[in-house]
């Protein structure tokens, strides 16, 4: 049995529905990540595990004890919000001892549970300023502080990086995941930033529209999305989604890009499996990220699958770590990744090895996986 | 401007125009300024002045030999219709009926509006559309009516006094003209805060809520230490509308001991035996006005420091 389970949860705002049937759980010690575009429900279904919103139908248990119908303080969950919500008018101290005070807390006892987190945070010289006297990360931690002095069974968090500049951002996230490897909480984290959601999950849940479009672990999403919304959502840059044909010859099955005043590119596939022959003659998007479209040098010496064919390259962007080139297959921009030191000029013709073993594709129609 | 419209010309130009422009507003401004505060300037220099010098001289020049008899004269001697005491009882009637008036109907104001902003219920903005209207009712319609309530409320007073030997205060005008305003003045109240609290993060609410504090606490903790701005401008606001009130005192309060101050103000200039003392009926008009300016430069005070405590808080 899972820590944390959802089963079947369903919010209805009058006739229009916002989570249609969520079904997500969590092991103890885990780190949930919802994430997906605005609007999709996700910060309505944290806010329904806090118990802010109600829910209409389904269970939420946390441990094996249901707890959807409790009052927030009752829930043993703490929060931090994507504003921080922290009191305006009280310091530090009292920020992250309100809770404490408000269940009737002996002073004494508070004291020494600020000062324990203040030590985790390193804050201990913040305790007397007022919120208004902080910088974006202090209050962040100040916040994370008042969540992390209740102990509680689960963590909520709200889009709490969004409010911080990019270096900032980066250095909170690292400080948010080395506090969940020494503390050991179950943590839930609603974001919309697709690598804030494969650096720090266990496990990750993409939303859409109010449904979970895949949940597993980062690696499963990123390298086996069920459909194109996935696929195309998390990494970046993103997955290069071609439109191609799957044409059969004699041996085995090949893909067919299309190219604009230029001779199809025709990749074969040996290894095809058996799902992808019902497709023969007919169209597929054909997926494959930038890092599995490379130079020859460059590409897997181990892959099983590597095909290479002449590109067209258009624009070259050197990221200093790596070289994007953008080329154009199936009439759309398609984004490779290069070693740094690849020489490459826009405007020439270059082969690319395209890693097959990794590609994957989907049905147009439906969007969903092929295989 | 004339530099905008004519760049070739020497600079120089450009500034005597805008010193003329600066001239012409500040002269402006001088005169609108010197029009209000002539009323003020008169009562003031009046209320210094001996008797002899209001009949002999000019009503704007200034006293001779000044002196603060007629303040006192005001405070403790004057007749008020046919007693003659002063108007410091009625003064204090204005301050019992202010203080718990404006206190109350801001409270309640500040109740409303964080329960119309944080816990919206079914049909929240109807309730809040029917408040706002409160707003809009001329005061003489609502005289008669309120009249009748206030008997009502009288005779329970008269009744609560015989069963328990205490009438709870019901039936006592100060009593009823703090009630008036509270009702009154709610509809003001709630539209300030309301307002306020609909910018106010209602995320800084559900933190307290998870953090296990109830509805009171919230309100008690949460918001009201963070509405100083809108605090002050509705004590504001409500102070001087109470404190000048003349209509209600007058109907509900009109005679004797109960009277507040603009009703006790009114019978001091309107009595007719002897000569017009014109120099204690400016003093005595002075202290009326005097808590209202005192409101303004204290509170003031307070509303400015809010004000620059929200700037910064980000």
């Amino acid at each position: 049995m899972a820590f944390l389970e959802i089963d079947g949860l369903k919010k209805r705002f009058g006739s229009v529905e916002i989570l249609k049937g969520i079904n997500v759980e969590l092991e103890k010690g885990g780190f949930l990540v919802l994430v997906g575009p605005s609007g999709c429900g996700k910060s309505t279904l944290l806010n329904t595990i806090a118990g802010l919103e109600q829910i209409t139908e389904g269970e939420i248990r946390v441990d094996g004890r249901a707890i959807n119908d409790l009052h927030p303080s009752k829930r043993d969950i703490a929060m931090v919000f994507q504003s921080y919500a922290l009191y305006p008018n009280m310091t530090v101290a009292g920020n992250i001892a309100f809770g404490m005070e408000m269940r009737g807390v002996p002073a004494a006892e508070r004291q020494a549970a600020i000062d324990k987190v203040a030590k985790i945070l390193q804050i201990g010289h913040l305790l007397n300023r007022k919120p208004s006297q902080l910088s974006g990360g202090q209050r962040q931690r100040v916040a994370m502080g008042r969540a992390l002095v209740r102990d509680p069974k689960l963590f909520l968090f709200d889009e709490p990086l969004s409010n911080l500049d990019a270096k900032l951002r980066v250095d909170m996230r690292i400080e948010i995941k080395r506090l969940h490897a020494t503390t050991g909480t179950t943590i839930v984290y609603v974001t919309h930033d697709q690598i804030e959601a494969m650096t720090l999950a266990t496990k990750i849940a993409v939303m859409r529209d109010g449904e979970v479009q895949q949940f597993g672990t980062p690696a499963e999403i990123y390298n086996n999305p069920t459909n194109i919304f996935v696929a195309d959502f998390m990494g970046s840059p993103a997955m290069n989604l071609i439109p191609a044909k799957i044409d059969g010859n004699g041996a085995g099955l090949s893909v067919v890009l299309d190219r604009e005043s230029r001779q199809p590119i025709v990749l074969p596939m040996p290894g095809a499996p058996a799902g992808l022959s019902a497709f023969k003659d007919k169209q597929v998007i054909f997926g494959v990220r930038p890092e599995a479209l490379t130079d020859p040098e460059g590409a897997e010496r181990n892959g099983s699958a590597i095909a290479t064919a002449d590109c067209h390259i258009e624009v070259v962007e050197p990221a200093g770590s790596d070289t994007f080139a953008v080329t154009n297959l199936g009439g759309k921009g398609v984004v490779a990744r290069l070693r740094a030191d690849a020489r490459i000029q826009p405007g020439t013709s270059t082969p690319l090895a395209f890693n097959l073993s990794k590609a994957v594709f989907f049905d147009p129609a439906t969007e969903k996986r092929i295989l | 401007m004339s530099t905008v419209a004519s760049p070739a010309r020497p600079a120089s130009s450009g500034v005597s125009a805008r010193t003329i422009n600066r001239i012409v507003i500040y002269g402006l401004l001088a005169l609108f300024a010197i029009f209000y505060l002539m009323p003020l300037f008169v009562m003031l220099v009046t209320s210094f002045k001996t008797m002899d010098e209001i009949q002999n001289g000019n009503m704007l020049a200034l006293p001779q030999s000044p002196t603060i008899a007629p303040w006192f004269k005001a405070w403790g001697e004057t007749c008020v219709g046919l007693t003659c005491a002063g108007i410091k009882g009625y003064f204090w009637n204005s301050i019992k009926m202010v203080v718990p008036a404006v206190l109350i109907s801001t409270l309640l104001g500040a109740l409303n509006g964080y329960v119309l902003t944080k816990w919206r219920f079914r049909g929240h903005t109807l309730v809040f559309a029917m408040m706002l209207f409160a707003c809009f009712i001329p005061f003489q319609s609502v005289l008669l009516p309120m009249a009748t309530i206030l008997g009502s409320i009288g005779r329970f007073g008269v009744t609560l006094q015989n069963l328990t030997g205490f009438n709870f205060g019901l039936g006592n005008s100060t009593v009823n003209l703090v009630f008036v305003h509270v009702v009154y003045g709610l509809g003001f109240t709630t539209l300030f805060f309301r307002n306020y609290y609909e910018a106010f993060p209602t995320e800084l609410v559900k933190a307290a809520q998870v953090d296990g504090a109830s509805f009171f606490q919230i309100f008690r903790r949460i918001m009201l230490p963070n509405s100083m701005p809108i605090f002050v401008v509705t004590v504001i606001y409500q102070f001087t509308n109470i404190w000048n009130d003349f209509l209600f005192a007058s109907a509900y309060a009109g005679t004797g001991d109960v009277m507040p101050m603009t009703v006790a103000l009114n019978n001091v200039v309107n009595t007719s035996t002897g000569v017009v003392e014109y120099n204690v009926n400016m003093a005595a008009a002075m202290i009326a006005a005097l808590p209202t300016l005192i409101v303004y430069v204290v509170a003031g005070r307070y509303f400015v420091r809010g004000l620059m405590a929200g700037a910064v808080k980000g």
